[in-house]
């Protein structure tokens, strides 16, 4: 694409510069011996009414039909530039009256304003050059200024503006630089329909006036001979549309250099090592998944979020997954739904969703078993709903895709289960749509949803992370309830450890895409051995008993999603540290019933105190 | 269960919609008014004498005096506005400088022949353009076929590249002259409108398909799309129920701003067909330095431009109306 461009531009300046030296003098010679003419092997398109060449004349025209569009792009570009990029610099008053202007000057279409001011400065290429650069100023205005409204909020301009920089100043130092980029390529955009216009005012005969041409006069003289010769007019068309593509791709090569740039090379992926253990499938589980991996194209590279997660829940469980943000919770979550994004690949061992393997049913099987067995709550109530439907058709499509229950009864269980998350009004409610409602409203509409088709399994990814601290206690306590009355098994997606420990049953620790540590939620405060676990309950400090020393923080970061780096995903953080650590990765095994960790050296267990522990032994 | 209905009822409220209509209809008028004063300037604006040029430079003095007093070009400049104001509120547009007619009566043949034509026109762009870039956006989403992906973006770029008028002169040689099966020329019946309608509609159409598909592809990565993933509904049903109501409403904004353009367009797309419109009397005005009727057009396309745009916040405005209540 790229070397079509460049080439498609160099011919065209190319032809520019030598098309008039080297065929001018053909283009302007008469013959009167051939008017008229077809083509023949002299003269390829045919001749003129005054029998000149109109291949010499389509060729030397080069020139004089790039030149006045490129100068009018640019003359409306620095006008239209100058005035969007003053509403960023301006006061209040002024930038709003600027904004009207540019607003009013765009209701108008670009050729009949370009039309109006060719009549007014005159027929002829200097009047639809000024024309036609009034007319494309607006657009130009109107792009610097949606851009320039970015800087301006930006801090750097308000610091700029304590600092008292003079406005042309703030203009050329700081909004300018910054939206150079898309400046050019929409100009790049604007020289080609400029081209287009140009051609079209000399089409009308408002452009170049004869005996000057360009390629829009000799399409319109070609015109009116078409019936006979339709060559004269076709190549001139021909060349117009060769000039607009050649900048149009100009345009998308600009815009797409940034997104090549970036694009990922495709890796091989290293085969997953762990070795498949055949458990029997347990009528008791309802979700099974070993050794779960996630490997995601994107612009940086291959990123693999999850690398080896094996968790297990019961019937009815309420399981906590806690984790830093970029730790893959979320992203093992949606592999175990089967909602990944396209690109994305997953890999497991062992995925047995209510004792069936994942393999062993087709995909339509596997989709009608998931769309009746589990059912998500997403972290954004704001976007989990669609803003065009009405929550009523939302809560019911479900049941009624895939239990084929009719529309009044759907409408009926839906009232139930918002009247069970404590919404009454339900009829008003399955009426409106999702913007009518808080947030807290929506979460609670979510989980009733998700609980409409009674399912097996409910994944709740963060669903309390948006909400404030009174509501999210409100809808912990409506997810203990869903799961006491239905038996449902939760998975509960969440940063916040606390909550996890006062609400959950169980809980998994994630940390770099794998699972460390899986425990009972009561253990977590102070049966702890996994040294990331004992420090992520120790950062939060209503959970240690002893208040006294401040709480902790963990120093360093996440592990690289990137990385290919062998050995414990945290141990360039971790306190406890061995040297095998750095080389062998350690695996989820278990420390007694009920307790599994993934540590080469767990931490001894510590009645009390653990922060104070942690603090000692980092000393 | 009182919060719940407050804010149930707040966005029902009908200020939003007076003060957006109110606005909308204020900025009309201030954009009408602007084009109503252009096309009064334009005649008296004009370098040279346009009444001794329409009229021919050998026109004896006492013709070109009495033609001026006629269109009191004589009076001082308030005056003329106000006469003109009064005049247009009439609805007389004027005679004509060349054949003496009144302008009125041409823009009342014409202006039909030309709205008929971009409104077809402006209809084969959504039909087209809507279902289109929905597909091409669910066929190549998450680069899942990037030959197609590339096909498509060649393909688009280049024909959103074409000009209308240089397209309607490669149909008439092709489809017209080379291979006789439609006319090239005038306002024959039905099948005569095929042609002018193709020229205008092609670049519109390939831009459109392009922002449908961007918007689709936004839409399709959107959360409540997963949402409606999980609920694992039929690929028709999520596609037609949750993706394209989102998708189209956000391309129809484009869309509506494809439309003045449109009807600018046909000013050249009509002289290439002979089309009996505004567009084409506008050209063989501008050609015969008839400025009483190329004001009149001005006004006249002018004012459509405006009221079309009007109408399509309107709509855009009805059929979103969360873009409405954000931005009054």
């Amino acid at each position: 694409m790229g070397v079509i461009t460049l080439a498609m531009l160099g011919s065209l300046a190319v032809l520019a510069v030598a098309g008039a030296v080297v065929w001018g003098q053909q283009a302007d010679r008469p013959d009167p011996s051939a008017v008229l003419r077809g083509p023949t092997a002299g003269h390829p398109l045919g001749t003129d009414r005054l029998g000149r060449d109109l291949l010499a004349r389509l060729l030397a025209a080069t020139w004089p039909s790039l030149l006045p569009a490129v100068a009018a792009t640019l003359l409306g570009a620095a006008a239209g530039i100058t005035l969007g990029a003053l509403t960023a610099v301006v006061g209040g008053r002024a930038a709003r009256l600027l904004g009207a202007l540019i607003n009013l000057l765009l209701a108008f279409p670009a050729l009949l304003v370009a039309m109006f001011f060719a009549a007014l400065f005159g027929a002829g290429a200097g009047g639809a050059v000024f024309a036609l650069a009034v007319a494309c100023a607006p657009g130009f205005a109107r792009i610097t200024q949606t851009l320039a409204a970015q800087v301006a909020g930006t801090d750097f301009m308000a610091a700029a503006r304590v600092l008292g920089l003079r406005r042309h100043r703030l203009l050329l130092r700081h909004v300018l630089p910054h939206i150079a980029e898309p400046l050019m390529l929409n100009t790049a955009v604007a020289a080609g329909s400029a081209l287009v216009a140009l051609s079209g005012l000399s089409f009308l005969g408002l452009g170049v006036q004869p005996p000057s041409y360009d390629w829009g006069l000799m399409l319109s003289q070609g015109l009116d001979r078409i019936y006979t010769e339709p060559l004269p007019a076709v190549a001139p068309g021909i060349a117009i549309v060769y000039a607009t593509v050649a900048f149009q791709l100009l345009g998308e090569m600009l815009a797409g250099a940034a997104v090549r740039q970036a694009r990922p090379r495709p890796e091989e992926e290293p085969v997953a090592h762990a070795a498949r253990a055949d458990r029997p499938a347990s009528t008791d589980h309802v979700l099974e998944v070993e050794d779960l991996r996630v490997v995601l194209p994107t612009a940086d590279g291959v990123v693999r979020p999850v690398r080896g997660v094996t968790l297990t829940l019961r019937r009815g469980e309420l399981v906590g997954l806690v984790g830093e943000s970029g730790s893959g919770k979320s992203l093992a979550a949606l592999a175990v739904a089967d909602l990944l994004p396209d690109d994305a690949r997953v890999t497991w061992t062992t995925h047995r969703f209510l004792g069936a393997d994942a393999e062993s049913l087709t995909r339509e099987q596997r989709r009608r078993q998931l769309a009746t067995g589990m059912a998500l709550i997403f972290q954004n109530p704001a976007s989990a709903f669609n803003p065009s439907l009405r929550l009523g058709r939302q809560m019911t499509e479900a049941v009624r895709a895939h239990r084929g229950t009719p529309r009044a009864e759907a409408v009926e269980q839906a009232l139930a289960q918002l009247q069970r998350v404590g919404l009454p009004a339900g009829r008003r409610l399955l009426r409106s749509r999702p913007f009518q409602l808080s947030g807290g409203q929506r979460q609670r509409v979510a989980i009733a949803a998700a609980s409409m088709m009674r399912p097996d399994l409910i994944i709740a990814d963060e669903p309390t992370t948006a909400l404030d601290v009174t509501v999210q206690r409100q809808i912990m306590d409506l997810l203990r309830r869903v799961r006491r009355e239905d038996a449902t098994a939760i998975l509960f997606i969440s940063h916040d450890i606390a909550l996890v420990a006062d609400a959950c049953d169980r809980v998994l620790v994630m940390y770099g895409g794998t699972i460390v540590e899986n425990l009972p939620a009561r253990e977590l405060a102070a049966g702890a051995r996994h040294p990331y676990t004992r420090m992520l309950v120790a950062s939060v400090p209503d959970l240690a008993a002893d208040r006294d020393p401040p709480p902790l923080t963990i120093e360093g970061g996440p592990p690289d999603p990137c990385g290919t780096a062998p050995g414990c995903p945290f141990h360039d953080r971790c306190p406890h540290r061995l040297d095998r650590c750095a080389v062998d990765s350690p695996v989820l095994s278990p420390l007694r019933p009920e307790h599994e960790v993934a540590c080469w050296r767990p931490l001894p267990a510590a009645p009390l105190g653990g922060a104070r522990e942690t603090e000692e032994v980092e000393k | 269960m009182t919060t719940v209905s407050a804010r149930l009822g707040a966005p029902v409220r009908h200020r939003p919609w007076v003060v957006f209509c109110c606005r909308r209809a204020a900025r009309l008028v201030v954009a009408l008014f602007v084009v109503v004063t252009a096309s009064f300037a334009m005649i008296r604006l004009i370098p040279g004498d346009p009444v001794r040029a329409a009229l021919g430079v050998d026109a004896p003095p006492d013709l070109v005096a009495a033609k001026r007093r006629e269109l009191g070009l004589d009076r001082g400049l308030p005056e003329q506005y106000w006469q003109h104001l009064r005049r247009l509120a009439r609805g007389d547009l004027g005679v004509s400088l060349v054949t003496g007619e009144p302008v009125a009566d041409l823009v009342r043949a014409r202006l039909p022949a030309t709205l008929l034509l971009a409104v077809l026109a402006f209809a084969c762009v959504l039909v087209v353009a809507l279902p289109g870039g929905l597909l091409a956006a669910v066929w190549t989403r998450g680069r899942r076929r990037p030959r197609a992906e590339l096909a498509f973006t060649a393909t688009t770029s280049v024909l959103a590249g074409v000009p209308d008028f240089v397209l309607a002169a490669g149909l008439t040689a092709g489809l017209a002259v080379a291979l006789p099966v439609l006319p090239v020329a005038g306002d024959l019946g039905p099948r005569s409108y095929v042609l002018p309608v193709l020229a205008l509609a092609l670049a519109p159409t390939a831009v459109l398909l392009r922002i449908v598909r961007v918007e689709t592809l936004k839409v399709l990565a959107a959360d409540y799309v997963r949402a409606a993933r999980a609920k694992r509904l039929p690929a028709l049903r999520l596609h037609l129920r949750h993706v394209a109501p989102n998708a189209l409403t956000a391309s129809l904004t484009f869309a509506g701003n494809l439309l003045p353009a449109l009807i600018a367009g046909t000013v050249l797309v009509e002289k290439v067909f002979a089309w009996p419109g505004i567009g084409s009397a506008m050209a063989q005005s501008v050609a015969a330095q008839d400025y009483a009727v190329v004001e009149a057009s001005v006004l006249v396309l002018g004012s459509s431009v405006l009221v079309v745009n009007f109408l399509v916040d309107l709509a855009l405005a009805l059929l979103d109306p969360r873009s409405v209540i954000r931005k009054t």
